[in-house]
């Protein structure tokens, strides 16, 4: 199923996970568990060292996760090893996509230790990076596509730098999400809807990921600059509760993204031992609130022209 | 040089959507204001480097050096610029662009807490508010900067993500800026981030390599053979370097922080050592495509230095570009021959140097000192030394670091630390 298909029948209920948070097993038990909850897409976090668009929550998954021994080697059997049937984003920052197939191409030379054993002996001398950064993109969504995932979202690379990304992900058929600001508008907007495809990922407000416990008026505004493209909009930054899901998409939405809200349940099962089971119930039932708020969320909807 | 923001294959704008439009923003008056000096904005810039900053600074013959070298050893005295180093030539620059673009709040990261200091310095004389995110740990190696930023009327914000160093702070004041980017500009703190910074940040430093070329001339009538200037992100070695960079005859040393060894521990993510130009690979990191310090799998790796202003994972798009094209050579020097130095140039010429630019010396007395290794010496008859920044902040670390490693060179440190 491609990803613009799981927003047929309905609002798109699309939950995020830190894959590997708090560990290998737990972590697929507790996305299997989202799709249980009634999830449509599913977008796994592959960890980065860096993640200056995350708010606390999302960077102590990294975190727990990068501690648990998440690579993107490791990323690609979790998500050959999970039991899902709906698609499949890969939410992560263009260093590691744009590293991944390096250590093959740079054989030992990270490790040619005996030579660099005195700090004060060594000058620069020419890194043989020449032909390795040639590869770019490609290697990361041809192994990608290979094991499965529909899609990418990398929230550090904004249009501008996407060229090779977009090439790379046409080549083996993955579609590319980028997320549009409240600060996204004009030329820059065009500029995105013309790489975007499977969704628009709507920013519902300034600032980095992170649950809140009001939704932003912000959303609407977007919204609004969007629905002459024939594109789904998915919403998210601070969504939390059912509540939330149905006013969204009341506003308009076609899909909701929910990170941090479950995350934060993660966390708490991690830091008070819970039962690794107990902590997949209730994401899946925190997912279903979501899903079904999303849904409510539709049938209030007041009646306005449909897209063409 | 380039406008565009790409030096070569690096450079770039990897940032987050939502700060885009400021980036564009902020592109759009580094054109005007910088390139363009619409409304008189480089001459304000310049009256106020002059006035407040205390600005030129001198080109000093190192007289006692010069002996030791054997040859003509020159300083460009950045220690002397107001605060202490050369940060507020590009600090005040910032503040005074964020004025004129009518932004309202400064935000900073600072490492060593000179960049920090220069920062809230430029903001209290401009009148602008300002917080500044600093590392939890390097607050603790840093107080005396601490207290001067908040008797400059500045917020301190600690950050407590990872390691607690230069690194998180860039990554927690990125993401300040993208949630407060319509009324605040981020005055970053070296040549590194997404274009416009690197280009602007090193127009606003450049002015050190503009004095030094002048002053080499008036005072020896031609151009020096060598500039070496320490290298982190790469800020004072971009301000000295960028006149120079098209003389030939000029050769350009960067310095960088060889910390303990050169070694790399990829199981424990961990480079003891700040040297991205020498050991690094080329990767994505706040915001601009440059050399690394990363891990196969491109996970940033903690850099380490014994000098915190150099302690840092990346470097400057454009000198990472200097260095693959040769114009720049790059170099380094570890943490107890930067120690050495430290000392040394205490007690030959009388300046307490900063951490950071005791490395420069460290690589003079290498190559050129009566213990020279024999590693080629290609600085010549007549080198100029960035003193980018004065040492008074390290006191405190440089005592305990030179107690624990035993430097032949240092007094007695027991009088110091009573034994400790």
């Amino acid at each position: 199923m491609s990803l613009e298909d799981a927003f047929a029948d309905g609002p798109a209920f699309i939950p995020y996970l830190a894959a590997g948070d708090p560990d290998y097993e737990s972590s697929l038990e507790y996305v299997e568990a989202l799709e249980r909850g009634g999830a449509d897409i599913i977008e796994l976090g592959l960890p980065f060292s860096e993640p200056i668009a995350e708010g606390p929550t999302i960077q102590n998954a990294v975190v727990r996760s990068l501690e648990g021994g998440m690579t993107p080697t490791r990323f690609f059997e979790f998500v050959e090893d999970l039991d899902v049937s709906v698609p499949l984003v890969c939410m992560t920052y263009y260093n590691l996509i744009y590293r991944y197939g390096e250590s093959e191409a740079q054989g030992t030379s990270d490790a040619s230790s005996a030579e660099r054993s005195s700090a004060d002996c060594r000058a620069a001398e020419p890194r043989d990076d020449g032909e390795a950064a040639s590869k770019g993109p490609r290697p990361f969504v041809e192994k990608a596509a290979s094991v499965g995932i529909e899609g990418l979202v990398v929230p550090d690379l904004p249009a501008e730098e996407s060229g090779p990304l977009r090439e790379a992900c046409d080549e083996f058929g993955l579609d590319l999400v980028f997320i549009v600001a409240p600060t996204t508008r004009g030329e820059r907007l065009e500029r995105m809807m013309e790489q975007v495809s499977g969704y628009v990922y709507v920013q519902a407000r300034l600032g980095t990921t992170g649950a809140q416990t009001d939704v932003s008026d912000q959303t609407g505004a977007s919204l609004d600059r969007l629905a002459g493209y024939d594109v789904p909009k998915a919403v998210g930054f601070g969504i939390s509760s059912g509540e939330h899901a149905e006013r969204i998409v009341r506003s308009g939405a076609d899909g909701i993204i929910v990170g941090s809200a479950l995350v934060d349940i993660v966390a708490q099962g991690h830091e008070r031992g819970t039962d690794p089971e107990a902590v997949a119930d209730r994401l899946e039932s925190l997912a279903r609130e979501l899903k079904d708020g999303a849904v409510a969320g539709t049938s209030q909807r007041p009646p306005h022209p449909e897209r063409t | 040089m380039s406008t565009d923001g790409k030096f070569g294959d690096y450079g770039g704008q990897y940032v987050p959507e939502a700060l885009m439009p400021a980036i564009e923003e902020l592109e759009d008056a580094y054109e005007r204001y910088v390139l363009g000096n619409e409304d008189g904005f480089m001459d304000e810039f310049r009256t106020r480097l002059r006035e407040f900053g205390g600005r030129p600074t001198p080109l000093q013959r190192a007289d006692r050096l010069s002996e030791r070298y054997d040859r003509e050893v020159y300083l460009k005295r950045e220690d002397l610029v107001h605060g202490g180093a050369h940060k507020l030539n590009n600090a005040l620059g910032q503040v005074l662009l964020a004025k004129y673009m009518g932004k309202d709040r400064i935000i900073a990261e600072t490492g060593a807490g000179q960049h920090g200091t220069a920062t809230a310095m430029a903001c209290a004389h401009l009148d602008v508010p300002c917080e500044i995110y600093m590392g939890e740990r390097d607050i603790n190696r840093q107080r005396p900067n601490v207290f001067r930023m908040k008797l400059n009327g500045s917020e301190v914000n600690p950050v407590t993500v990872g390691r607690g160093t230069l690194k998180e702070a860039i990554s927690e004041t990125m993401r300040d800026w993208a949630t407060n980017v319509e009324d605040t500009h981020y005055v970053i703190g070296s040549v590194v981030g997404p274009h416009p910074f690197p280009s602007m940040v090193r127009d606003f430093q450049s002015v050190i390599s503009e004095e030094a070329r002048t002053q080499a001339r008036e005072k020896m009538g031609r151009l020096p053979d060598s500039v070496l200037a320490c290298a982190g992100g790469g800020s004072n070695t971009m301000g000295a370097f960028a006149e120079f960079v098209d003389d030939d005859e000029t050769a350009l040393y960067a310095v960088e922080a060889g910390g303990s060894t050169l070694d790399v521990d990829e199981e424990a993510g961990v480079a003891p050592n700040s040297a991205s130009l020498t050991t690094g690979s080329e990767g994505i990191l706040h915001g601009a495509r440059t050399t690394i310090l990363q891990d196969h799998d491109g996970q940033i790796m903690e850099s380490h230095s014994i000098s915190s202003g150099l302690d840092y994972a990346g470097v400057g798009p454009e000198l990472a570009y200097l260095v693959d094209t040769g114009r720049v050579t790059a170099v380094n020097v570890g943490d107890d021959d930067a120690l050495t130095a430290f000392h040394r140039l205490s007690q030959m010429e009388g300046i307490i140097p900063a951490l950071e630019t005791a490395h420069a010396f460290g690589y003079l007395e290498r190559v050129a000192g009566p213990d020279a290794t024999g590693e080629h010496d290609g600085l010549g008859e007549f080198v100029v030394v960035n003193v980018s920044g004065r040492g008074d902040k390290d006191l405190e670390s440089a005592i305990e670091e030179t107690y624990e490693r035993d430097i032949d060179i240092a007094p007695n440190m027991d009088e110091f630390t009573g034994g400790l």
